[in-house]
């Protein structure tokens, strides 16, 4: 599989997402620099974690605008995946291919800590490998994570089964004290309606070599990948 | 060229950006707390929001207002969670 990692003046965690993608999972993963106007041939796009141009005005407010999204947006709209970890969410969610907002966590302190993740449905390219009822123990490190949308918006997220991931307790409870940053409902990481376009505040790509804590970040791009090589038309890896 | 005097009309722009009621602003509580803590009785709600200056070049306020009120919309505010407020002066 081809990947491409976008990469934004202050993207942290670009070089993170291509370690993992090539020498965890043996694919082929390109840094794509923010200024680029194409993907080239890619089977999916990671929008990797970070401060992309230093946050300013809003977080990933001025990325959305960058030539390389207009790309990423032909790309989504034509049913590619499409994967936004932490400032990647944000991107994603100014440039409105997901819904909602992140905005300051309620505590007003950045969170940087391991956090647990219940999935609410494996039928989604980012979910299809996590076994059922497994709590996935992730890495979380942001100051405007707390997931905001309005009372018609997280109804319609529900119903169409968008909510991916839930923060939880080590028991998997859906609880006030498990959610880090006070998003409604615990949200951590939501889908669009088509399913083909996901973002999480939590950090898969730090949680993929038992080195580092958890290896519990692997279900995700597992899946991505099983989702990729499944699809029509895609030659096998 | 330098334009005749009577015909430069430098304008400037000053937006109010907020977040929307419905929006959690831990920002805004955590003055309001301080402010209260500090002895400042009869303080309600407080919003954090920012504020931006624009210095316009052009002189027709018209065409001005309607491309900054687009540029709020789809840039300067996110209106998941902010308003703003736009006001064009001389």
């Amino acid at each position: 599989m081809n990947f491409a990692v976008l990469q934004f003046p202050a993207s942290n965690c670009d070089q993170d997402a291509v370690h993992v993608l090539g020498q965890v999972f043996g694919h082929s993963a390109r840094l794509v620099w923010h200024k680029e106007t194409s993907l080239g041939a890619v089977d999916a796009v990671i929008v990797p974690g970070g401060f992309s141009y230093g946050d300013y005005l809003r977080c990933g407010a001025i990325a959305r605008f960058s030539p390389v999204m207009q790309a990423v947006q032909q790309f989504a709209t034509n049913g590619g995946a499409v994967l936004g970890i932490c400032n990647g969410f944000q991107v994603l969610c100014e440039a409105g291919l997901l819904p909602g907002a992140l905005i300051r966590n309620r505590s007003l302190q950045f969170r940087c800590e391991h956090v647990f993740l219940k999935t609410l449905t494996t039928d989604s390219p980012f979910t299809n490998q996590i076994p059922a009822g497994k709590t996935l123990r992730i890495p979380i490190a942001h100051g405007e994570g707390c997931y905001f949308a309005d009372a018609e918006t997280i109804a319609r997220l529900k119903a169409n089964q968008q909510v991916l991931w839930q923060y939880v307790d080590a028991a998997g409870a859906v609880t006030e004290l498990a959610n880090p940053n006070g998003a409604v409902e615990n949200i951590a990481g939501i889908c669009n309606e088509r399913r083909n376009v996901a973002g999480l505040m939590p950090h898969p790509e730090r949680a993929c070599e038992s080195l580092l804590g958890s290896e519990d970040g692997r279900f995700i791009f597992e899946s991505l990948i099983r989702w990729l090589e499944k699809r029509p038309g895609t030659k096998a890896a | 060229m330098r334009l005749r005097p009577e015909c430069r009309r430098d304008m400037k722009a000053k937006i109010i950006i907020t977040p929307k009621k419905a929006v959690l602003d831990p920002q805004g509580k955590t003055v309001q707390n301080a402010l209260d803590h500090m002895g400042y009785k009869n303080v309600g709600a407080v919003h954090v929001g920012k504020y931006l200056e624009i210095e316009l070049t052009g002189s027709n306020e018209d065409e001005a207002r309607q491309q900054l009120e687009e540029a709020c919309h789809k840039f300067l505010s996110n209106p998941v969670i902010e308003d703003y407020r736009l006001e064009i002066v001389e």
